[in-house]
């Protein structure tokens, strides 16, 4: 399982995981709360530069993630060029990119294991209330394990449809699916339980 | 307790592999994430607590950075975006839907898991992602309900799969679905 982040280092990546997320949390909280074009569009200036700094690819690469908002930009765009308020739908969108490319950023620059650190820290207190954080962390592992396992057993449900029907599954491999996860979960916990359980 | 956090983890890779394979495609050609059925599905068969926990546990997997919802989305950016408020409602609508399932005893299971998922999978998933896109783009309610009523028609289709699906896993293995055992 590759994660988002990207193998072009930054200064960031080094930066500790906490304080980046306070730091996203915060800016987000500042994002929202203004509201004039000219800040909003400042911003995403500066946002712009900052994933310029490390480079062509990282940039091209930044930007391309915020492709998948396109349709609601258009959305709100098209909504306030119809109520004569284009400058109002204008900020909008720009919060809007500015808010999602400073969490990417984040996301960009931290790895999995320090962002699993996080959650450890942050749960911890949690135990008190009867969560074990260990269970929390071998589900964290299991389930990144067992996705492209499960993936690549859909595939194969779905490849062995279509060579007995000559057509695309619809929903007809899903039953299988389902029990193919749950008699994995009951073979780990077996194994887990085996290994002297959680 | 490992069966339980197995299943919990294991569902939740379910889901992730949903987004990977497009394993429903609607009549008219248009293939769907099967993600959201996923999320119906985790509390037909795992009940509303195991459920919502792992659907909760997909949730986190992508704030932290992996990229699990289909067309290999995720990351933070995910959470400042218009659609936050279905990935909220997500584990909330699991739970509902659990619920329903546990609690609710009348026709077939696969009616009430039907039922189940129109109300948690649906209902509440809407609710929590209408509240979400007003906020983020700005919108009233009513609005932001329009934006996404489209999408609707869809998830009903998946209900009532998922409806179909828990029912023929309880005719097989009766003891795998775990809100009716």
């Amino acid at each position: 399982m590759i994660s988002l982040t990207s193998p072009i280092r930054t200064r960031a990546h080094n930066w500790p995981a906490g304080p980046k997320l306070l730091g996203l949390c915060f800016a987000t909280m500042v994002l929202f709360a203004q509201s004039s074009i000219a800040f909003h569009l400042s911003i995403f200036v500066l946002v712009l530069m900052v994933y310029a700094l490390p480079g062509r690819v990282f940039l091209r690469y930044g930007v391309g993630r915020l492709r998948t908002l396109w349709p609601f930009i258009a959305v709100v765009m098209i909504w306030h060029s119809l109520t004569k308020d284009a400058a109002l739908g204008a900020t909008i969108s720009l919060r809007l990119l500015n808010a999602v490319a400073m969490a990417n950023l984040v996301t960009l620059t931290t790895k999995l294991s320090d962002m699993i650190a996080v959650v450890r820290r942050v749960s911890t207190p949690l135990r008190r209330f009867g969560l074990s954080t260990k269970q929390l962390e071998l589900g964290i592992a299991l389930a990144v394990r067992f996705t492209p396992v499960l993936a690549f057993k859909g595939t194969q449900l779905s490849d062995a449809w279509r060579a007995r029907s000559g057509k695309h599954p619809k929903w007809q491999t899903l039953v299988p699916l389902a029990v193919l996860a749950i008699d994995d979960a009951e073979y780990v916990a077996d194994a887990i339980k085996a290994r002297g359980g959680v | 307790m490992e069966r339980n956090l197995t299943l919990i983890a294991l569902f939740a890779a379910l889901i992730a592999a949903l987004g990977v394979i497009p394993a429903v495609t609607l009549g008219f050609g248009v293939p769907i994430t099967a993600q959201s059925l996923g999320v119906m599905l985790c509390g037909t068969i795992l009940g509303a607590k195991r459920g919502a926990l792992a659907v909760l546990l997909v949730v986190l997997l992508i704030a932290m950075g992996l990229p699990l919802l289909a067309g290999g989305r995720g990351g933070l950016g995910v959470f400042a975006s218009p659609t936050v408020g279905f990935l909220v409602g997500w584990p909330i609508g699991a739970f509902v839907t659990g619920l329903i399932v546990e609690k609710l005893r009348f026709g077939s299971l696969g009616v009430t898991a039907a039922f189940g998922s129109v109300v948690g999978g649906i209902l509440v998933v809407y609710a929590a992602g209408v509240i979400g896109m007003s906020i983020v783009l700005d919108k009233t309610i009513f609005e932001a309900t329009l934006l996404v009523v489209a999408f609707i028609p869809g998830d009903l289709i998946k209900a009532i799969l998922a409806g179909v699906v828990t029912s023929a896993l309880y005719t097989a293995r009766p003891k795998s679905v775990l809100s009716r055992a």
